[in-house]
Formats: structure tokens, C-alpha cells, sequence
């Protein structure tokens, strides 16, 4: 792994969204990741940069690949972390976000990983504690170690990320990974378009600094990467789109549209996937599918978020 | 598809595209306009053609009528397409556009394509199917407009229902526009409906009838209209009768947006005095108003605000008419009689023959981008030829509608269709 002292210093104390990165960090915590990317393949997959810290996993909502990711990525780098489950919690007695934070703040953790269902409440729970938060997902506002692990994994295939076309498919109005990937490509030179009927857009994406697409096939042409997002069963059924089938045939992912983007265009999600919805089973594990390997590429930018954190950390 | 060709000559030619009428005819091959004009005389076309000696009456586009429920599927005792689709030939109307108000309703593809394909084995007209706005007609949720349009669903109504959430409509607008899908809605707020019967005022005060304001459907439009200017998508108010609606339309398309509208042929010519002494015929929805409004109306017609005429036919057997008038339903038969009534506004001097015609052909092509209803060469032989002055008594009995709830029975009308042509083919003679 890098050597941290080699590295830019991280200027932050906690990680709360992509917005309010600079170019720098962001490369900086893409180059750290990518370094901390083999230690995952090795046999011994355990380094002590955080050894004697605790880590708190605080997700108020249901979540299996990221709160097991953030826990790899603790154990593998020493840390002792513990899972706090909402389900059985004070919460559930009614307790608010800034009680639960001012009661686990007094157990001294060093960092704090949080998913919350409302956007800004990470933010809020960051301003009552001493430690380093990390944002996984605030109601449909960020989600930045998605957006890092996504553009790590195009910038192995790709070598870069300037310049290439990135389309974000389905239902942006409620992604807060869309935002956060909005923010992340576009800062890096990307050129972001996004793709989905009206009505799982926000009000005002055109001031957002990407390309907006109604009709799929349009958004599709000569795009290098077809970013897709997970559609809530819940919205589908005559709310925001009319019926499954319906949104399938006009934005789902399948070959035939797949043909329109660039001929070497790859497919990313970020799980889980509504298969034969959003993407048909042919192009999720296709050749042309990252999706495993963004899975694998989202240990290592956990890694290096926490590392990066580190050296903020208290009594440090 | 090969035909003999048709000319249609010594025709008093009404062109609503340009206003326009000139003496002359129109030659038909295979199903379309090959001539039209001055040209087309009897010794121009020599005999390879049918000639038919039209002896000055006018000849005009076939007319389309955006608001018919045929009856299919599921009130076949009521309407057939067969039957609706003869009162169409034999009325001049040569493309309906079905209400999805069916059971089931037009809210599926499987069903769009039924009706396609019932009209295509029982229609002697033109019949497309509109689809639902929201699923069931249930103003909760949004319908496949992107698999209806493409099973052949020419516009999106939930006919005879207003939708009455913003937010559903909002995001029926909304993802509507995305498949550049219009959007045809009835506009009534169902609350200040209430129970009402009829137009509120002094009439129904006399009557011990409950009222329907004018209000009613100025509401609804209203937020339609705020609606359309957020969404920016292609609205056509399906059915207004009031003058009040109309400040709404104008001031809408004064602000450039993309609106248009219709009303029925009997807020045209009818106004709430027809009702009389309970005569449930004329019941409708929304409900025949004040004369005010029916003279306003009127003049939208004649300076262009009002876009459209439909016939709103609505065929209801006795058992749901002959009832008292607060129990009865609402709606009126009108295929048949919807040109020789608004022929009424001619005679009276009120509108142009054009400017009439114009609200039942071009203008509605145009709404809903369709070829026809153009006197133009290249357009379908979709034609009619009638005489504006012939008189006539209309006979409830001899209508070609199952149902026979016309609220012109025995009325003295004038314009009686004596050809029908749809692409070219004689359907009512």
C-alpha cells in the first residue's frame, strides 16, 4: 500500500459529500484506493493504519454491499468496528438523530459510518460529534464513496476519465448516487449526460452542469460509459412510470440499446439490480458489465477513505 | 386497393384548411385526392372515371369527431362499433375517436389493439381508440403511454372523468410529453360538482334541482392551465361550455401555450331552457348552460378561440334515461346530427360554413395529426356531400345508433348527408 506520507495531505475531517472536494482530493483518494486496490487479493489482506480504533457502521436504512464493504474495509485496515443495527436500536424507542449521536460520541469512536434515509441528517449528525464521518448515502443527496468507486473503476479501463461521455440512466430525481457521480465526473473533466422520462427528473437538472436526455436511444449515442441506476419498485407502479414492462422497453438497458453507445461503451450499476427492469441479464453479466468489479473497487476506495480520515483523527 | 376512380363534380367545394369555397370537384383514385378544383369537370376526367353530379351541393373533408363511445368492449346493449359507425356514415362523420370509458377500460395495449382490430372487421368508418390517462380511468395512476401509442393509441383522455389530484396530473403531463402524447382532459372539479344536476342558477332553483357552477370547470381548468405552463406539454381541453372556460383558453394561448379546445355540438345549440319539464335527453355533463354561455360559445367558434366540435355521442338505453332527472345518466346520442345542428349556426348568420366545417375537420386533424379532413390532393378521399338547405325532421326511430337519446327528436334540421366516402369507398349513399 502507499505510503501515506507520500500522498497529498487529505484536508478534511469527515467525508460528507463529493461537493466541496477539490480536483486534487479527489485524485488523491482515487490514487490511494487504487494503491490499497492488490492488498485485497492478497492472502493477507490485513494492515494495522487503524489498529486500537473504533468504527461505528450507523445505517438507519437497510443496506447489505455498502455496510459489508465500509466493515471489510475497517477490519482489513485493524480497526475494531461494530455494526449498529437501527432495527433493534434506541431508535426505534423513538430516540432522535442528535441523542443517538451525542450517546455514541460519548463512547469515543473514531469514525462513524453513516446512511441515513433524509438528505442532510449525515451532516447534522457530523456537526454533533468529535470523530470523522463518512456519509454512505443521505436520503437522495450523496452518496460519495459510490461516486469514488464508480470513476476508480472507469479509470482502470479507461486510463482516464476527461473527456469520456458518461451516461446516467433511470431514476436521478431520487439517486443520491447520481448526484454524487453528477459532481464527481463532471470535476473531473467528464462529460455527463443524463437519461431518464420527466418525471425521475429533478426540477433545474439543466442548470447541473449535464446534458439532459428524455429519449434513452438519443442519450446513448457515443457514450463510452452507461452508468445505470436502480429504480424503487415502489415508484414504478403508475407513480413516477407506469409499469414495469413499460419502463423496461423504453429504459432498460439491453443490447439492442447498448448497440447505440460507443462500440467499447461499458455498462456499470450500482446494485442491487431490478433484472429485466432497469437492465436485462444479458448486459449485467455480459462482457462489457463492470458491475462485479465495482463491487471489489468499493473496498478499496473504503479503505483509502479511512486512511485518508486517519490522519485526522483524535489524539492523532 | 384498385379502384375505379370517383369524380365528384358541379360541387359547391369547402376547403376549412384555407376558408375557402369555389365552384368545381374533387377526382378520387385509389382511396386519395388526386385532383381538386375547377379542373375536375366532366370533360376533363372523360370516362374513366365514376361520375358523380353533385348539382351544387357543397362537397367537404369527412368530418372527424374527437369524443365518441362506441360501446366496445363491454356495452354492446348501449353501442357497437358496427352501429356507432353507421350513425358516423350516415351523420358525415368519417374518423371517430373511441372513449376509453369502456369495460375494461382502454388503459392496456391488449385492449388498444381489440378495438383496432374490431374496427378494422366491423367499422365502415375511420374508428381509433384513445387511451386512458390513468390506469382503470382511476385518476391515480399514470397509464403506458409509451406502449399505448405504439399499440396504436392516437391521444390520452379519461373521457367522462376529470382527474382530480394535481400531482397525478402533473406527472400524467409530465411523462406524457416525453412521448410527445396529447393529453385530451374533461375539466370538471368534482367537489364544487358536488351533487348537482344541472347549471346552477335560477332555473335549477325552480326546478328543486341541485347546480352545477360555472365555476365547476373553470377551476380545473385553471390549474390545468398553471399546469401546462410548468409542464409545457400538448393539452386539449376535451369539452367546455362556459364563457368563463373560455377567459382560461384565452388567456392560455395569449401566454403562447400549446392549448386547444372543444365543446360539444349541444352547447353549441341547446341551453339549459331545452330541459324544460325534466326531460333527462338533455342531461349532460358538464350540463347545458345559460344562453350567455351558449352565445359565447358560439362567438369562440366564429373567432377561432373554440377549436373544436364534437358530437360528446353518448348512446344510453332507456332503462338509464327514463328515469327521474336526478337519477338519470348524463350524455346524448349525436354522430348523426352533429352537422346538420351546427348548421343551425350557419343558417343564423352566427358562423361561416368554412369556420364550421373547420371545427369538425382541419382543426382536429391538426390536434391530433392526422392526414385527413384536408380538401388537399394527396390527402385520403375521405369526403362528404350534403345540401346546407334541405330540410328535414329528425326521426329518433330511424337513427343508425342502438340507442336513440338524441336531444334533437323531431327537431327541424337542414344539411341531411346524402354521400359518405371514406378512402374513396362509398359508406353511406
Amino acid at each position: 500500500m502507499t505510503d501515506i506520507s507520500a500522498t497529498p495531505p487529505f484536508p478534511h475531517r469527515h467525508l460528507l459529500g463529493i461537493a466541496g472536494l477539490s480536483r486534487l482530493d479527489i485524485e488523491t483518494l482515487l490514487d490511494m484506493a487504487e494503491a490499497a486496490a492488490p492488498l485485497s487479493r492478497q492472502v493477507n489482506k490485513k494492515k494495522d493504519t487503524l489498529r486500537g480504533r473504533t468504527q461505528i457502521n450507523l445505517f438507519f436504512e437497510a443496506s447489505t454491499r455498502t455496510q459489508s464493504s465500509f466493515e471489510l474495509a475497517g477490519k482489513r485496515l485493524g480497526a475494531d468496528v461494530m455494526n449498529m443495527s437501527v432495527a433493534t436500536s434506541s431508535v426505534k424507542k423513538g430516540e432522535t438523530l442528535i441523542d443517538t449521536a451525542v450517546t455514541l460520541n460519548a463512547m469515543r469512536p473514531d469514525i462513524i459510518i453513516v446512511r441515513h434515509h433524509q438528505s442532510g441528517a449525515v451532516d447534522l449528525l457530523a456537526r454533533k460529534v468529535d470523530c470523522s464521518v463518512v456519509n454512505a448515502g443521505d436520503g437522495s443527496h450523496e452518496h460519495p464513496t459510490q461516486a469514488l468507486l464508480d470513476a476508480l473503476t472507469i479509470r482502470r479501463h479507461k486510463k482516464r476519465i476527461e473527456g469520456l461521455v458518461v451516461a446516467i440512466c433511470g431514476d436521478v430525481l431520487h439517486s443520491r448516487v447520481a448526484r454524487s457521480n453528477m459532481i464527481l465526473l463532471s470535476a473531473l473533466g467528464a462529460r455527463v449526460r443524463v437519461i431518464a422520462p420527466s418525471t425521475l427528473l429533478p426540477a433545474g437538472i439543466e442548470q447541473m452542469g449535464v446534458e439532459v436526455y428524455r429519449d434513452m436511444r438519443k442519450g446513448l449515442a457515443g457514450a463510452d460509459i452507461v452508468m445505470m441506476l436502480r429504480l424503487q419498485l415502489e415508484r414504478m407502479n403508475g407513480a413516477f412510470v407506469p409499469s414495469l414492462r413499460e419502463y423496461a422497453r423504453f429504459y432498460g438497458l439491453d443490447n439492442d440499446k447498448l448497440a447505440l453507445a460507443s462500440p467499447d461503451a461499458l455498462v456499470m450499476h450500482p446494485g442491487p439490480m431490478n433484472r429485466g427492469v432497469e437492465i436485462d441479464s444479458s448486459v449485467a453479466d455480459g462482457p462489457r458489465s463492470l458491475i462485479v468489479e465495482q463491487v471489489e473497487m468499493g473496498v478499496a476506495v473504503r479503505m483509502a477513505v479511512l486512511e485518508a480520515l486517519s490522519r485526522h483523527l483524535p489524539n492523532n | 386497393m384498385s379502384h375505379v376512380p370517383i369524380a365528384l363534380i358541379n360541387a359547391r367545394l369547402v376547403d376549412p384548411a384555407a376558408g375557402s369555397e369555389t365552384k368545381g370537384g374533387v377526382l378520387v383514385v385509389d382511396g386519395m385526392i388526386a385532383a381538386v378544383g375547377a379542373s375536375v369537370t366532366r370533360d376533363q376526367i372523360g370516362s374513366g372515371a365514376t361520375i358523380v353530379d353533385c348539382g351544387g351541393d357543397v362537397v367537404s373533408p369527412g368530418l372527424i369527431d374527437m369524443r365518441v363511445f362506441v360501446g366496445e368492449p363491454g356495452a354492446e346493449f348501449r353501442e357497437t362499433i358496427a352501429t356507432a359507425s353507421a350513425a358516423a356514415a350516415a351523420g358525415g362523420v368519417t374518423t371517430i375517436i373511441a372513449l376509453p370509458d369502456t369495460h375494461p377500460p382502454i388503459d392496456d395495449p391488449a385492449v388498444v389493439d381489440f378495438l383496432r382490430r374490431r374496427a378494422r372487421d366491423t367499422a365502415r368508418v375511420r374508428v381509433l381508440p384513445s387511451a386512458a390517462l390513468t390506469k382503470g380511468l382511476g385518476g391515480k395512476e399514470i397509464a403506458e403511454y409509451g406502449l399505448l401509442k405504439e399499440a396504436g393509441a392516437i391521444a390520452f383522455t379519461d373521457g367522462f372523468h376529470s382527474i382530480r389530484n394535481s400531482q397525478v396530473m402533473r406527472r400524467a403531463m409530465t411523462y406524457a410529453r416525453d412521448f410527445d402524447a396529447l393529453v385530451m382532459h374533461y375539466a370538471e372539479d368534482a367537489d364544487l360538482a358536488g351533487s348537482g344536476v344541472m347549471n346552477a342558477g335560477e332555473l335549477a332553483s325552480r326546478l328543486g334541482l341541485g347546480g352545477i357552477p360555472v365555476e365547476a370547470e373553470a377551476v380545473t381548468l385553471d390549474r390545468d392551465m398553471r399546469l401546462v405552463n410548468m409542464i409545457r406539454g400538448r393539452y386539449h381541453a376535451a369539452l367546455i361550455s362556459t364563457r368563463m372556460s373560455l377567459d382560461v383558453i384565452a388567456r392560455a394561448r395569449a401566454a403562447g401555450l400549446p392549448v386547444t379546445c372543444g365543446a360539444s355540438i349541444n352547447h353549441l345549440t341547446l341551453n339549459e331552457n331545452d330541459i324544460g319539464h325534466y326531460r333527462t335527453f338533455f342531461k349532460l355533463a358538464p350540463p347545458l348552460r345559460h344562453e350567455d354561455d351558449r352565445r359565447a360559445m358560439v362567438a369562440a367558434l366564429a373567432d377561432g378561440l373554440l377549436d373544436v366540435i364534437v358530437s360528446d355521442h353518448n348512446p344510453l338505453d332507456v332503462d338509464n334515461k327514463r328515469l327521474p332527472f336526478g337519477e338519470a345518466d348524463n350524455g346524448a346520442i349525436g354522430l348523426e346530427t352533429m352537422l346538420a345542428a351546427g348548421l343551425r349556426l350557419v343558417h343564423s348568420g352566427d358562423v361561416s360554413l368554412p369556420r364550421l366545417l373547420a371545427a369538425m375537420t382541419i382543426n382536429p386533424a391538426r390536434i391530433l395529426g392526422l392526414p385527413q379532413g384536408r380538401l388537399e390532393k394527396g390527402a385520403p378521399a375521405d369526403l362528404i356531400r350534403f345540401d346546407p338547405d334541405e330540410p328535414f325532421v329528425v326521426d329518433a326511430a330511424a337513427l343508425h345508433s342502438r340507442s336513440k337519446n338524441t336531444p334533437f327528436e323531431d327537431a327541424r334540421l337542414q344539411g341531411r348527408v346524402k354521400l359518405t366516402l371514406v378512402a374513396g369507398d362509398t359508406v353511406h349513399a
